[in-house]
């Protein structure tokens, strides 16, 4: 039966990236049981998660610059009132969270560095750190809020309105002045409670997967060979806190 | 590697048992609302897809049947911006974006690859039921009020306006993150997962244009996504960012969105270009000429798609500067287009053309598209512009872009891959029945809507003077003529399903890969894995046995 193969050529080269090594790679099972049956070797399918991670956090980037350039904009047409309105916002809790943060983006990667060596217990150890400094980063921000909250530092057309009730509860609608602040310094504000509300959602994700990955630690999933879950959610971790690093002088520290 | 011994699959004879394709190897509706197979989930994408065609559709003949004479005919003036606008968004975002990429190219990428499946078939799965989760809100928003803003979402009118803007704008978001997932797993596919042999210049020309397409999907659509959130807040908290009444700027909704829009437009057309390079090459039995061209200029597509955003807003309020920018940047998209309809047209030339039904329909795509992008270079013109802006000439020039080009390239694809998906063919004496309606009712419909857009007939008007009656008289009976090439186009294809004959492995004579596997494919897509040795339009190279029926 004739095939294209007769008319190879002898060099063959294949795919970049495709490390298939060995021959017959068909049905019948292969290799260990956290290999997908699509992919031909663990190294290909380590890549292909790795590019897709990537690929997503490309994704991730563009969807937070919307929010960076409205940022510039606005800032550039009312400078005195984010000036002003940055005023409000708490440095020393701004920078106690970025500290925790950065540290959490260490033992991250202190996770993947233990799981590659296999060492279950480590890897574990500093998975709950990461999560715990998590934790700490939601409750400071948690204050954070309230104060804004009660000084009726809103976004938009709450703003100026003091609370007293829930989170929405008895603010009136329409459009408030706080008269200590510039005009405009609601929009400031709008965009205080999207940026760090949308990093916060991403914090909250973080804290699922790393519950989720800490679980199949446990269960022994993972090994020297197999560590891909480990590694993706600490990138997307240093994601989030690379974010932060962004939000943190913009929103906090320039005048 | 086992090159000398791994050679690509074989036709039936070596896999006895028929019964072992995609179609029959798990049975039951759970084995595919569970299923990881890119073949089930494209199949679900394409019945999918295909409902929303036809709920779109109907919108489109209600709204042509109520410009059929002037005053009321069928809806008041309320009724028809709900129309309108659910007509948009149905085809933008629940039809035309996913129909090539993820149906058709759910299907058929993999298996061009030689791969087994898609880099991540969970996630394929998950991005499959996002888009059905962002479809129930847009349903939810149509049953509950729908929008009328237009599919564009424009501020500060879709702030203010009570109709159910939420539901819908969270709807598209929803979809946009199908969509940025579908894009995800296909860039990991292609980089990982080519078959042994499968080089970057072997790679068909659906992948490099599906390839291009995921890399717009991944860095255009968060923007989108972000702008539609933002929208959302506006309307409900009053951010400030898009509201002039409280300091904030509508025209910045628009750079956002058309940030996100502009290369949409891609996401939709590269796509159908990218088929119509497959049926090409298979109806003239030729490479395509100038490959490396074709497929960069899928890429180039894809870069400048990025650049050029601004000519949406060249009356919106910009800076000189800005709209002259814009205006020669948006010039430069019709180089890689023409390098694309110059190929194509080169490869006819002395081609051995067999005119069926889904090379009638790449011939369709090559002639429309011409005339949309041409009458682009007519909007790109900044003075032109002006005139033209928001007139039914755009109206036309995006409906031969998007109807012309995309549709003709999705329903082509439709046709020429239908054999491979269901095993079954079609009558073909029916397919160019229903190709000669398509083609002759939507040029009837929109050459009408150049010439009165020329003459100043606004878009979205409800009403109309008595000098354009003749105009909107002809675009309806046209769009009728239309509707029934399609409807013709699908008993055609249910009657295959239930009494086509069975399709053999390779029906077109192809030299492409998917062609080479059994029809329906197994679930591994192969038989043994294939080793590629040939690119998939050297019919210089490929053998009797591969171009054969069997
Ligand atoms: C390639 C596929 C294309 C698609 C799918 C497409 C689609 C569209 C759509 C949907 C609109 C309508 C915007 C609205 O609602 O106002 C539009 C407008 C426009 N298109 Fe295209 N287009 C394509 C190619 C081109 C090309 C090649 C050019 C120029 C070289 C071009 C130039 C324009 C311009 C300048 C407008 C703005 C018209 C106005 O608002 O006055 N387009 N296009
Ligand atoms: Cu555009």
């Amino acid at each position: 039966m004739s095939t294209a193969a007769s008319h190879a050529e002898p060099a063959r080269p294949h795919g970049d990236s495709h490390h298939a090594g060995e021959p017959g790679h068909d049905e019948e099972h292969h290799g260990p049981a956290w290999l997908a049956h699509h992919f031909d070797t663990p190294a290909q399918q380590f890549d292909a998660a790795k590019l897709g991670m990537w690929a997503f956090l490309a994704q991730e980037l563009l969807f937070f610059s919307g929010v960076f350039v409205a940022y510039g904009i606005f800032r550039s047409w009312y400078p005195e009132a984010f000036s002003g309105a940055s005023h409000q916002l708490d440095r020393v809790m701004g920078a106690s969270n970025t500290i925790v943060l950065l540290f959490s983006s260490w033992t991250a990667a202190m996770s993947v560095r233990s799981s590659q060596l296999g060492k279950k217990a480590q890897t574990s150890g500093y998975l709950i750190v990461t999560i715990a400094c998590a934790f700490i980063f939601l409750v400071v921000k948690y204050f954070e809020y309230q104060h804004k909250f009660h000084a009726g530092l809103l976004p938009g057309k709450f703003f100026g309105h003091p609370v007293d009730g829930g989170l929405f509860g008895a603010i009136p609608a329409g459009h408030g002045h706080v008269p200590h602040l510039p005009a405009k310094a609601h929009i400031f504000f709008s965009l205080y409670f999207v940026m760090t509300g949308i990093h916060a959602i991403h914090v909250i994700v973080g804290i699922g997967v790393m519950f989720w990955i800490l679980k199949r630690n446990a269960s022994g999933e993972f090994s020297k060979e197999f560590f891909t879950p480990v590694d993706l959610v600490a990138l997307y971790w240093h994601l989030v806190d690379l974010i932060w690093i962004y939000l943190f002088p913009l929103l906090y520290l320039i005048d | 590697m086992g090159a000398a011994t791994t050679t690509v699959p074989r036709a039936q004879a070596h896999h006895p048992d028929p019964n072992e394709n995609y179609l029959k190897a798990e049975r039951g509706i759970m084995s595919w609302i569970y299923t990881l197979d890119h073949k089930r989930i494209g199949v679900m994408y394409l019945v999918s897809v295909l409902l929303a065609f036809l709920i779109g559709g109907i919108f489109a003949l209600a709204v042509r049947l109520e410009l059929f004479s002037r005053g009321k005919t069928i809806m008041d003036a309320d009724a028809y911006n709900r129309t309108f606008t659910l007509h948009g968004v149905v085809m933008v975002f629940l039809f035309i974006i996913p129909s090539v990429p993820a149906a058709l190219g759910n299907f058929i990428l993999p298996i061009q690859l030689g791969a087994k499946d898609v880099a991540f078939p969970r996630l394929n799965l998950m991005s499959y039921y996002i888009y059905v989760f962002g479809a129930c809100f847009a349903l939810y928003s149509m049953v509950n009020g729908a929008v009328d803003t237009g599919w564009t979402f424009y501020t500060p009118y879709s702030m203010r306006t009570t109709s159910a803007v939420i539901p819908m704008v969270l709807g598209a978001f929803i979809m946009g993150f199908s969509s940025i997932l579908t894009g995800v797993n296909f860039i990991a596919t292609v980089h990982k997962l080519r078959a042994p042999g499968q080089t970057w210049t072997k790679l068909p020309l659906f992948i490099w244009g599906l390839y291009a397409t995921s890399i717009i999907q991944v860095l255009a659509t968060p923007v989108l996504a972000i702008t539609l959130l933002l929208l959302c807040l506006e309307r409900f908290l009053g951010l400030g960012i898009f509201d002039p009444k409280l300091g904030g700027d509508p025209v910045l909704f628009q750079h956002f969105f058309w940030f996100y829009s502009h290369p949409a437009v891609y996401i939709m057309i590269v796509p159908g270009m990218a088929v119509v390079n497959e049926i090409i090459a298979t109806f003239s039995r030729r490479a395509i000429v100038g490959y490396m061209f074709v497929a960069m200029s899928s890429l180039a597509l894809a870069l400048l798609g990025f650049l050029v955003w601004g000519h949406h807003l060249f009356v919106s309020g910009m800076s000189e500067y800005a709209t002259m920018v814009f205006s020669a940047l948006t010039f430069l998209v019709a180089i890689p287009s023409g390098v694309k309809v110059f190929n194509w047209v080169a490869t006819l030339y002395k081609g051995s053309i067999r005119l069926e039904s889904p090379m009638l329909y790449a011939l369709s795509f090559i002639f429309l598209f011409t005339i949309g992008g041409l009458t682009g270079l007519f909007l790109g013109v900044l003075a032109i512009d002006v005139h033209l802006h928001d007139t039914y000439f755009v109206v036309a020039h995006f409906h031969y872009v998007m109807v012309g080009g995309t549709v003709m390239g999705f329903v082509g694809g439709l046709h020429y891959w239908w054999p491979k998906i269901t095993g079954k063919l079609f009558n073909e004496g029916v397919a160019k029945v229903a190709w000669a309606l398509v083609f002759i009712g939507f040029n009837v419909t929109f050459i009408a809507q150049f010439i009165m857009g020329s003459r100043g007939m606004p878009r979205r008007y409800y009403d109309y003077l008595p000098e354009y009656e003749i105009f909107h008289k002809v675009s309806t009976i046209g769009s009728w003529i239309l509707g029934l090439g399609f409807l013709t186009m699908a008993v055609m294809f249910v009657a295959s399903l239930i009494k086509g004959q069975k399709s053999t492995r390779n029906p077109w004579g192809s030299a492409a890969l998917e062609w080479q596997t059994p029809t329906p494919p197994p679930l591994a897509n192969f038989i043994k894995v294939p080793t590629i040795t040939r690119g998939p339009y050297d019919y210089h190279l490929a053998t009797e046995e591969e171009l054969s029926e069997k």
